[in-house]
Parts: C-alpha cells; structure tokens; sequence
C-alpha cells in the first residue's frame, strides 16, 4: 500500500526573489530520488504540500508548468510558520514535495476555446503555469485567443516579472498588464485596477470563451459583475480556491465547503458550482 | 449463518488461547468508566459493561499517532528525509465492542478507503482486525442505533456476534474471519437449532427497548443551500448555547478529521496526526487571519450539516452516524443531535420553520 502522506524528497536548486518587498520567493525543486519526478506528474492548476521535516506542510500552487523538465517551480509568500522557515532556506537544503494535489484546470474543456486569464496580487502562480503550458508550441495551436490581465500594488510587486514583458512582445498572447499605481515615468503598461482593465480589454463572453480568475477577494468581487456584464456564462467562469488543509487527498476533512473538498473535488470550480455551496472559504 | 454456544468458562479459556496468536482488546473499568484497552496476558474484558465513554474509534485510530520519523542531524545521510516508523499490525481481535460502534467503522471507511487514496494507518488497522462484537440487551435512553443505520444486534460490520444467553453466550460466526476466530479458540459446540430463533426474539425485545429515533427520510431531498442557510430556524437556537468544547467530537465514533503536526525532540522529530475538531476556530483559520468558520454558529452547523446532509448526499449511504448518544450524554449544555436531525428532516425554507422533537 502506497503511503499517500510521504512526501517526495527534494533538493532546493535555486531560490528568486520576486518581489520588491522581498515578501515572495520562487523555490526551484529537483527531486533526489530518480523516477520521483515521473510520479509527479501534474496539470496546470494543481497544487502540492510542501513539506520541511520538524515544522509541517504547506499547500501551494504549482508555478511551474508540465512542459517543463527536471524541475518543479512554486512562488511563497511569506506569511506563517513554514513559509517564513522556507524563505530563511538556501540552495541545496533539503525538504520534501508531496502531490500532485487537487483537479487542475480544464484542459480537455479550454482546447478549442478563447482563455481569458485574470489574476491579481500573488494569485498568479498557477496561471503563470497555464500560460506556460498554453505558450508551449506543440500546444498554442490547440487554444483560440488567449488574453491576460494580470495586476499588482506597483511594478515591484508584479510576478514573473521578465516573463511578463517577454509574453507582451509577443503576437500569439494578449498581455494586459497592470498596476494600481506607479511614479515610474517609463511604465509603458497599464494604470488602474484589474477588474476595470478587464471591463477595457477583455473580450466579450461567448460560448467559445472561458475566463479563469485568481486573485484576492477583493478582486474576485468587482471582477464579477464586469463578467456578467461582458456576457460570461457562470459556468464559463473559473476560479481556484484556498482553504485551510491538511493532508490534501480528501482525508482529513479540514478544507470542505459544503460536501465538496477543495483539496481534492477542487481547488478549481465554476462559478456555477460554487453558487452552489456554503462559501466558506 | 452458523450459531454456537458459549458457556462463560468456554469464554474465558478460549481467549486465554487466542493471546498467543493475537492481541487482545477489549472493554476495561477504569476509575468510573469503562474503554477500549488492550488487555493484559490473563486479563478479562468487562463485558457487564453498558458502553464505554468514549467509542472504539481509537482502536483503529489513535487518538494521535506518529506518521513519519526522521532526523534532523544535518550529518545524517537521512537528513530531513521522512521514513513510516515499524508498526505492530499483529492481528488483534476486539472483543465485545458494541454494534454502533462497529458500524462506524463501516461509515469511517468510506473517508479513508477511497478509490484514490488509502489511508494505511486506519486501513492496515482495519484489516488486522476481527470484530467480536456484543450485542445490547439493555440500551440506553440515549441510543437512537435502529434509525441511524444500526442497531442493538447489528452485525453488519462483525466477525462474530455475541448475545446474551442464560451461563454465557450465543455466537453467530458472521464471516470467514470470524469462524477462524472461533476455531482458534476452541468454540465450536453448536447451538442447536432454536438458537437463530432465540437471537431473533432478544434482539425484537433490545429493539422495542430503543424509545428514541432520528427522521433521516426526507433530508436528502432537502436542498443543501437552503439547509445551509437555515440560521434562525435551526443554527441560531441549536448554537446559542454551545460552548464548542468539542467534546461530541471526540466521543464520536465517526468523526474522523485530523491535524496533523510535526515534533522535534533535539535532532530527530515525528510527524503525527491529532484527532481535530471542526468546534474549533482554528481548524479552519487561514494563514493570513481569515478565517472562513468564524464563529460558534458557522462551526455547529459544519458539524450537523456535515454528519446529515454533506455525507448524505456524497454518499448515499444514510447518515454519519450510528446512534450511539455518547453526544448527547455528553454535550454540557444538552446539544442533541436528535433533536437537530430531526429539526433538519422537517425545515420547510418556504415558512423556513421545522418540527421541534423532544428527543
């Protein structure tokens, strides 16, 4: 019997700061144990514990993308006790990855479809991961438009920074890049909060569009109504929640909304199934 | 099914027997009351006793229990690295746990064997486990097993069911399991044939014993949502007095979450699980602060929506609940579960009203 709580041991290979306030950092993991990374096979949108041996585990997004080999990538935000641990570690420490977790993205769904991507603040990792793998050549062609409006505070603040201006120079993605406010003189993108660039630039909702949104519950909120007015469906609205968690495979019972559990029945819903449960989350 | 008969000596000798081939547990005194206990080599398990006070969950799940070991010597070629600790998966047999709670073994089930994931603590417990289990002649006050999917002479989940009968005890030899248990130990004199007879009119007179009940008929049909949102109707009164000192949780022989926490001893540490309880607010806290659950309303109603409308509709399979009453002899400020069930079954969202039961 497989046990399911037994993290994968992983080696830190390189660790980035992300942000001006030093607040998030992208923790590259190679897998010590050879055919581990094959068992870890994984869908953009899943999630992963990760795991530092004396201190506990911590749920994650996957920031990496399945098209990319011989590593996995997640971006932490400093915030509790295994998060502020995991930034004091160093290249080469030790600890563990235990996934992959949660139903992903639905790939089979947006092949074919135009992919409206919104995302706010540091709810970017699993997007980031989606664009990746939609960006991909042999899997572009598979996708209609693809459309992202991805906002921060400031410059300082935005994710993925050189990626982000590298996907804007491109002609096969529409990046709509945003910040609430800025003094740089230089800053060529655009102004203001997400949910009013998403009013400006995103396309109107039609059975061929789906819009995947992450983000703070702030955005979330006034993202909404900008959605129902552009035309989208609710079921044609996709959102990843978080929720407190445990074990992550549906056991433990800590993350539930209502009978569904965001660890395993989720993290992704509609927003037609999620009008459909207790939000408690 | 096969009946033998047990006399109380053939009892005690027979399980004198089987301490060498398995482990023992059973019912045990301790203080004012009674538990599950493993028992010492030539110890007897109470089996004058009514229930004990907290379930038999433990036996299978203890109450907490290492996961992992490892070491945190930075010269240790294992460093950091998780390892699953020796554990003793011995065969054991329970002996003379009651039907309810052999019956939550069967709901429990259903959360840590699923197609998926298998957990192997609970499952490996699980299957080197035989149940001799002891049917009730004499039921509480509180018990409400025939409407929760049990019963007093339930054997749905025994190996071997023991009924009360004149010097000892008739045996019904349930499954395979069991009939290796009972040739172990030398039971083996046959009952005769009145004897599924005589088991069928103890258990109709146990039964008629049984004064209260849940209504569980119409809750599936119940719209989640608006059971959910049932606040001044059901929430608000049932919660008004909870104290959230998760005391249900802990008797209960089907709640099952757990948290699970790392403990570090100089340079080595475990990781355990901890049972949990949904009663409090940091079981479902946030890293940030936000917490979800935020207060003693939103919690009551996780665990009663949880037990009869969340596992209701994700399993088809009746209620999260066997009618054992450990919580409503428990609960300090009289909680009954009873009562919320039945308040449940019956809420109308259009009056938004429902029929409030003594039970």
């Amino acid at each position: 019997m497989q046990n399911p709580y037994l993290p994968y041991p992983v080696r830190i290979d390189d660790v980035t700061v992300e942000t001006e306030d030093k607040s998030l950092k992208t923790f590259k993991f190679v897998f010590l144990n050879p055919g581990d990374e094959e068992k870890f096979s994984y869908r953009a949108g899943q999630f992963a514990e990760l795991s530092i041996a004396g201190l506990g585990e911590i749920p994650i997004g996957i920031a990496s993308s399945p098209t990319e080999k011989g590593f996995v990538k997640f971006t932490v935000f400093k915030t509790g006790k295994v998060t502020s641990h995991l930034h004091a570690m160093k290249e080469g420490d030790i600890m563990g990855v235990r996934g992959p977790m949660g139903n992903s993205y639905p790939w089979d769904l947006l092949e074919g479809k135009n992919v409206v991507i919104i995302g706010g603040g540091f709810a970017f990792t699993t997007l980031r991961s989606s664009i990746v793998y939609m960006l991909q050549p042999e899997n572009r062609s598979k996708f209609k438009d693809i459309h992202v409006i991805y906002g921060a505070r400031s410059p300082g603040m935005l994710l993925y920074k050189d990626e982000l201006m590298a996907w804007a120079e491109r002609d096969d993605i529409n990046m709509h890049i945003t910040v609430d406010g800025t003094d740089d003189p230089e800053w060529k993108y655009h102004k203001g909060f997400v949910p009013a660039i998403a009013e400006q630039e995103a396309p109107p909702g039609d059975a061929d569009t789906y819009a995947i949104v992450c983000g703070p519950p702030i955005m979330i909120k006034f993202t909404q109504p900008v959605l129902d007015k552009l035309g989208y469906g609710h079921d044609q609205i996709i959102m990843s929640l978080e929720n407190r968690m445990k074990c992550g495979i549906g056991i433990c019972g800590h993350c539930n909304i209502g009978k569904e559990l965001v660890c395993k029945d989720g993290p992704v819903f509609t927003l037609e199934q999620l009008n459909m449960t207790p939000k408690e989350y | 099914m096969k009946v033998i008969q047990i006399k109380q000596s053939e009892l005690d000798a027979g399980l004198e027997k089987l301490e060498s081939a398995c482990r023992l547990i059973g019912p045990v005194k301790e203080k004012n009351y009674h538990l599950f206990k493993t028992l010492e080599s030539g110890q007897k398990p109470d089996l004058e006793y009514i229930n004990t006070r907290l379930s038999a969950k433990s036996v299978l799940y203890p109450q907490s229990e290492v996961m992992f070991e490892f070491s945190l010597d930075k010269n240790d070629e294992q460093y950091a690295v998780l390892r699953e600790p020796e554990k003793d998966r011995t065969p054991r047999a329970v002996i003379g746990i009651r039907p309810c709670d052999a019956d939550a073994y069967k709901v429990c089930r259903r959360n840590f064997d699923t197609e998926e994931y298998q957990d192997p603590y609970w499952l490996k417990n699980y299957e080197a486990t035989t149940l001799v289990g002891l049917a009730c002649s004499n039921p509480c006050p509180t018990c409400f097993c025939t409407s929760a999917g049990s019963g007093p002479f339930s054997d749905k989940n025994l190996d071997i069911l023991l009924v009360d009968n004149n010097d000892g005890y008739l045996a019904r030899i349930v499954t395979d399991k069991g009939e290796k248990l009972a040739a172990s130990a030398g039971w083996n004199t046959d009952a005769g044939s009145d004897a599924e007879a005589a088991i069928e009119k103890s258990r109709d007179q146990a039964e008629s014993k049984i004064r209260s009940a849940v209504a569980t008929d119409n809750l599936e049909k119940q719209s989640l949502i608006d059971l959910y949102e049932a606040e001044s109707a059901i929430w608000e009164p049932e919660g008004f007095a909870c104290i959230n000192c998760g005391t249900c949780t802990y008797a209960c022989p089907t709640c099952w979450c757990f948290d699970v926490q790392d403990e570090t001893y100089g340079k080595s540490g475990v990781r355990m699980r901890n049972w949990d309880s949904c009663m409090y607010p940091l079981f479902s806290v946030h890293a940030s602060g936000h917490n979800p659950r935020d207060t003693k309303i939103a919690r009551i109603r996780q665990r009663f929506m949880h037990k009869l409308k969340y596992y209701v509709d994700k399993y088809e399979k009746g209620i999260q609940c066997t009618g054992c009453g450990r919580c409503v002899r428990l609960c300090p400020v009289s909680i009954d579960i009873r009562r919320v069930c039945n308040k449940m079954n019956s809420y109308n969202p259009e009056t938004c009203s429902c029929e409030i039961t003594s039970g």
